[in-house]
């Protein structure tokens, strides 16, 4: 399923003195099955954007076509809509508030008029793919559960609507390496059995590890649209927009100014540790 | 234990009792000690028993075995417990849990005002610590409005007004964005070289510990590591095998040298990579 932004731009408070344009004439189309991940400055207007996806703020101008659907246009059943694009805010497990954990996950499609065996299946399918066990903690408070647990339950909560987009603010922020790790393979799990993902982050090593595209945004607008490979390139301009890049590819660079001479696109490890050895044997074949 | 330490940890178990009466032991046979002027880094993952740790060391939290003393006072005496609170302070991870009044001069006062001190004094204090953590055009704002960064150098300014020996941080940059986290990691970093004032920093953030005097790594209440950020983050296997992160030079490095490369073990510098690279060629 696709989305598409035409020339969206957003006010908030339009029309009192304290009116703020988040957004200015974003035009973004995200194509069934990818993954994209967005990065910007704070205020740069990246969770402006996120609530397009899903109707929960309608733009001030242009359009934001779901599967063809104007979300803004009179008749548009947003219930559909927000079934099918799954919003995962910033600190999700903040909502949680049953008491237990598959009232919270079944509390979404419940709304939508499920009952009985049929939502009791989708609970445990919902807690399945967040790879947590409907028998040992279906019954347990949410509250006693770790960080890293409450953050799944929370997106079981939205998976339990079975969006065909999932859409996550800063999913990571403030985990642990455990289990931000965990989060992150979740994610592409998801994404591998079909999932549309959006995810906004801070983590530009999270991006190198994760998206296939990469979407940067500055003051309202779209600035550099491409693989990881190639935004991360551009370095320089990211830094004068306040961004920075991976911390191996920031790496990298300052090898390169050492005098090392490897290429400056590196992403991962592995790629910065093939790249060196290279170097070594060239020099050593030079000598 | 040294007679100079500030924080000394002598063989402390904790154990937690839920409401159902279940016990937990949270931590088991910790010693360790701070030295006046030292930068501590602790990291490991959740229920590591890292905060646990770190309450011990204002008496937020006594020992169930073991004792802690701060300063030449055991946290166990009830008597010195404001002496104790006011030589280590501490700033969590939530800044918006931590500010308690209207305007910033007034939240940074708190501290001073409970002291009882003086009016006069109370202002130089408030001024003092608004300047040593870049706050000051921002003394009669509102906390709200302040970003994340900011709200975690107020928190970190009220500390300050104590004139405390000791600044205890539990991941006081979890919940910033990068601007963030640079301005408050500069101003500890500031507050520990020029002022002198003993950090103990727990963070998920490996970046942040590269610089530590001394990193130390809990894992299941214990600790199981502890030396130079060099001699800990060299021990990549373990650090994986406990599932935390490794500064990534770190990792390059030794994956380089795993495979016979000839560089120093535990390079945690970029400088000091290119260089040996440059030798080891």
């Amino acid at each position: 399923m696709s989305i598409e932004l035409r020339g969206v731009s957003y006010t908030y408070g339009q029309g009192t003195p304290f009116a703020h344009k988040a957004l200015r004439g974003i035009d973004l189309t995200i194509s069934d099955g990818e993954i994209l991940g967005l990065i910007g400055h704070t205020g740069s207007g990246k969770s402006t954007l996120v609530q397009h996806l899903n109707g929960l703020l309608k733009p001030t101008e242009g359009h934001v076509l779901i599967d063809g659907v104007d979300i803004g246009a009179k008749g548009t059943k947003l219930r559909d809509i927000r079934r099918r694009v799954g919003l995962v805010f910033q600190y999700p497990e903040h909502q949680l508030f049953e008491e237990t954990v598959s009232a919270d996950v079944a509390f979404g499609p419940k709304n939508l008029g499920l009952e009985g065996e049929e939502l009791e299946q989708q609970v445990k399918q919902a807690l399945q793919l967040v790879h947590l066990s409907y028998e040992d903690l279906g019954n347990r408070s949410p509250f006693e559960l770790s960080g890293g647990q409450k953050r799944r339950v929370a997106l079981a909560g939205v998976l339990a609507m079975q969006p065909k987009v999932l859409v996550l603010d800063e999913p990571s922020a403030g985990l642990d390496p455990r289990s931000r790790d965990e989060l992150l393979g979740l994610i592409r799990e998801l994404h591998e059995q079909g999932i549309t993902i959006v995810f906004v982050t801070h983590n530009m090593s999270e991006i190198a590890q994760l998206a296939q595209r990469l979407v940067v945004m500055d003051r309202g607008k779209i600035v550099m649209d491409g693989t990881p490979r190639e935004v991360f390139s551009r370095g320089d301009e990211l830094a004068s927009i306040g961004l920075g890049v991976p911390e191996i590819t920031r790496l990298t660079r300052q090898l390169r100014r050492g005098g090392i001479d490897i290429p400056e696109d590196i992403l991962t490890i592995e790629e910065a540790k093939e790249a060196i050895v290279q170097w070594m044997n060239q020099r050593k074949g030079a000598n | 234990m040294g007679e100079s330490s500030l924080i000394s940890v002598q063989n402390v178990s904790y154990v937690y009792t839920s409401e159902s009466g279940k016990e937990f032991g949270a931590l088991s046979e910790v010693s360790l000690e701070v030295n006046p002027g030292e930068f501590v880094a602790v990291i490991g993952h959740n229920g590591s028993g890292k905060s646990t740790l770190a309450k011990h060391f204002n008496a937020l939290l006594l020992p169930s075995k073991g004792d802690v003393v701060i300063n030449g006072w055991n946290t166990k005496d009830q008597s010195r417990l404001w002496d104790v609170r006011q030589t280590v302070g501490m700033v969590f991870q939530n800044p918006d849990n931590q500010l308690v009044a209207t305007t910033v001069e007034e939240d940074v006062a708190f501290g001073p005002e409970n002291l009882g001190l003086p009016s006069q004094t109370i202002r130089q204090r408030v001024d003092e610590a608004l300047a040593a953590v870049g706050m000051s055009e921002f003394a009669s704002k509102e906390p709200h409005n302040l970003s994340g960064g900011q709200k975690q150098r107020v928190a970190i300014a009220g500390v300050i007004a104590m004139r405390p020996k000791c600044i205890v941080l539990d991941e006081p940059t979890a919940m910033l964005d990068p601007g963030g986290r640079e301005e408050v990691m500069s101003t500890i970093r500031r507050l520990n070289k020029t002022e002198g004032i003993s950090v103990v920093h727990i963070t998920h953030f490996m970046d942040e510990a590269i610089d530590a005097d001394r990193v130390i790594v809990m894992e299941a209440g214990k600790m199981v590591m502890s030396g130079t950020p060099r001699e800990v983050f060299q021990r990549v296997d373990e650090l994986r095998a406990l599932h935390l992160d490794v500064p990534p030079v770190t990792m390059l490095a030794e994956s380089l040298r795993r495979d016979g490369y000839c560089l120093p073990a535990g390079i945690t510098q970029i400088d000091e990579m290119v260089k040996s690279l440059c030798q080891s060629s």
